[in-house]
């Protein structure tokens, strides 16, 4: 074989592009990272601080952007009656984040839309209208999160959520956490999703 | 020339299994190729558990539950498939670097480290299986991550592991001599090590978690993993086919450019709806479309080279399974993948069993192939070299209906869950809003439990056809009298 091929065909000119593309990319990425973290950060642009769960909040399509939107309205709405500060907002939120992670949620369940698919996306589940209204709600989530198999909510399927032994707190934990969650700008997915209360608004 | 041709004046009536032909790193990779099969097995008899519980959702329910065979499942997979890529690179360390590994005594106790370790966290998964919302659980029990479950005492066991792989990779590379793929896969290994530690700590914030969290598992199966089967696949190209250096090590250079070129920053396909700013939505969208092309390379060029020597081969079932590898990469990696990656889809598409159909195709295309290529090259040495081929004194029919099995099985779960995606895509997502209602609207619809059911079959299929390798591996080439002609290039 000719070994006086052209440069685009050589082994080395190849070597090279894969050094720099990489070395290239790879910085970019660090960039980004950089940027996209000061505005996921707690507190950040957003995604909102911890205390967000002492508000009202729901989910709206914004006409200028075209697209749904978390809005957090300037309402009082205590989580379980008490008002929090950041740090126990921060601490009850913690605790439903460890839960979540120990009882293994997202091998049925979806979060932000990651998971898996055998039980419904969390992503804003707080304010979803299968709990009725926000009134009903809070009561009704602790209700089935200790006790999935006799509160079943299974639309007909008979896919129930299985016995975790989630205490109390953790309940209260993980719903503090599923109400902060759905705050966070998520680019406007669920799209099309309807509110707990949107006939209110 | 190419290798293929048999030599019959060697007969034999049966041909034992035997370590005397294999160097040091090829008895350590026979340790690793057995363990991966077990844990094929493994993931596919827990996936059809967890299959079955989509159309039976009392099967196993308060025992073993949906969450627990799929953790199960999924992890299975990539812990066999991780086996399989350390045992081909130790397989062919040897040969590569023209000299004995350095520090196979450590490989060994790595080995055994590693699998108590899996051992442990397995049994820990099915008999603890969950904890209270504390650290301690994510330190002893379940990490609650998908994929990266494993409890943190694991996750430092296994970066200790993979130091002791790598340590041995470049230390063996530079006593001997370096080549393109050597040079290639060194680093590659080291970014892979280093990637897994974005995954190893915990954070209460969701989205920095999954911020991190894609670290781990894009840039492995969507820029590592390919970069390090690219490498496996150019070896297996010289070897099975008697390709020159010069070629694969060009194209292994252009797929890393393209590979990484579009894997990197192909990453924020991932970052569009987790919190993340919207310059993701473009950037993601654009460089993750570019994803598909470092995969036709691969298919121009194994298929290319294929021809050029006239597909001759000493080893059919290992060729046969490298060439699924090319075909399986595009289509699952590639197009499924392609098919929902841009964010105007994906709004539709994300969460729904369109990335459950894209995940069975492009494991199985892009990673379980290429594995299954290097146990039929491992159990070939182990049989004094016999001759594989279609024309084995069985007709080597277990090896062809293995393949056919797995990879129609594979196939019809790939297309049931397709359809699966796109009712719920419609119905839950655009129709419904995506509320809890319009989930279980869209899980009780016909359409969607057709196709469970249809995946259910075929994984079925898929799982006959596990176990009928399994058999293939054991005693393939027993009773082959003819000695396959020793590789040249």
């Amino acid at each position: 074989m000719n070994e006086n091929h052209p440069v685009w065909a050589s082994e080395n000119f190849w070597k090279k592009v894969a050094v720099w593309v990489t070395a290239g990319s790879f910085v970019v990425l660090i960039f980004l990272t950089f940027d996209s973290m000061s505005q996921i950060t707690a507190g950040g642009s957003r995604v909102p601080a911890y205390s967000v769960i002492n508000k009202k909040v729901t989910y709206r399509f914004d006409k200028n952007k075209n697209r749904y939107q978390p809005v957090i309205l300037d309402q009082d709405e205590p989580l379980f009656g008490q008002m929090l500060d950041e740090k126990q907002a921060y601490e009850l939120i913690n605790l439903g984040k460890l839960t979540i992670q120990a009882k293994n949620c997202m091998n049925c369940h979806t979060l932000l839309g990651n998971g898996a698919y055998y039980a419904p996306d969390l992503t804003k589940a707080w304010l979803d209208q299968g709990w009725g209204t926000s009134a009903s709600r809070e009561a009704l989530m602790l209700q089935f999160l200790q006790n999935p198999e006799k509160y079943a909510r299974t639309y007909g399927t008979n896919r129930k959520m299985p016995q975790l032994g989630i205490t109390e707190q953790e309940a209260k934990g993980i719903i503090a956490y599923l109400k902060w969650m759905s705050t966070i700008d998520t680019n406007g997915f669920p799209h099309n999703f309807a509110a707990i209360d949107a006939e209110e608004d | 020339m190419s290798s293929q041709a048999i030599n019959s004046s060697v007969t034999l009536a049966t041909r034992p299994f035997s370590m005397d032909k294999l160097n040091g790193g090829q008895k350590l990779a026979i340790h690793y190729f057995t363990v991966a099969m077990i844990l094929f097995i493994a993931q596919l008899l827990f996936g059809l558990l967890a299959g079955m519980q989509y159309l039976m959702p009392d099967f196993l329910y308060n025992t073993l539950d949906f969450n627990v065979n799929r953790m199960v499942h999924i992890n299975a997979m990539i812990v066999w498939m991780l086996y399989g890529f350390i045992g081909s690179i130790y397989w062919f360390l040897e040969d590569e670097s023209g000299v004995e590994i350095v520090g196979l005594k450590l490989g060994k106790i790595a080995f055994w480290v590693l699998t108590v370790a899996v051992t442990i966290v397995v049994l820990v998964y099915l008999l603890v299986q969950t904890g209270s919302g504390t650290e301690r659980s994510i330190w002893l029990i379940n990490e609650g991550r998908e994929y990266i479950e494993a409890p943190r005492w694991a996750d430092i066991g296994i970066v200790a592991v993979m130091l002791v792989f790598f340590y041995n990779v470049a230390a063996t590379f530079s006593k001997g001599k370096w080549s393109g793929i050597a040079g290639v896969l060194t680093l590659d290994l080291i970014a892979l090590a280093g990637l897994y530690i974005a995954g190893m700590f915990y954070t209460t914030n969701i989205s920095v978690d999954q911020y991190w969290w894609w670290w781990v598992i894009h840039l492995w199966v969507e820029a590592t993993w390919e970069v390090l089967v690219g490498c496996i696949m150019a070896w297996s190209l010289m070897t099975l086919l008697g390709v020159r250096r010069k070629i694969v090590q060009t194209w292994l250079y252009i797929e890393v450019a393209l590979m990484f070129g579009s894997g990197i920053l192909g990453l924020g396909h991932h970052y569009f709806w987790i919190g993340t700013p919207e310059y993701w939505l473009t950037i993601g969208g654009f460089f993750s479309a570019l994803e598909p092309i470092p995969l036709v390379a691969m298919v121009v060029h194994s298929i290319y080279d294929s021809g050029v020597h006239h597909f001759k081969t000493r080893n059919h079932p290992a060729f046969a399974w490298i060439i699924a590898h090319a075909f399986g990469n595009f289509f699952g990696a590639g197009v499924w993948g392609f098919m929902h990656t841009l964010p105007q889809i994906n709004l539709y598409t994300h969460g729904t069993q369109w990335s459950a159909s894209h995940g069975h195709l492009a494991f199985f295309g892009a990673y379980a192939t290429i594995n299954i290529a290097f146990f039929y090259l491992a159990v070939q040495k182990m049989r004094d070299d016999c001759w594989m081929g279609g024309n084995m004194p069985d007709n080597g029919w277990k090896w062809k209906a293995a393949m056919v099995l797995l990879n129609l099985g594979v196939v019809g779960m790939t297309v049931a869950l397709l359809i699966a995606g796109y009712e719920q895509s419609f119905i839950e997502r655009a129709v419904e809003g995506s509320s809890w209602g319009g989930y279980f609207a869209a899980q009780s619809h016909p359409w969607f439990i057709q196709a469970m059911t249809w995946r259910m079959v075929f994984g079925v299929m898929t799982f006959i056809g596990g176990i009928l390798l399994f058999w293939d591996l054991l005693t393939i080439g027993k009773t082959e009298p003819r000695t396959a002609e020793v590789a040249s290039q």
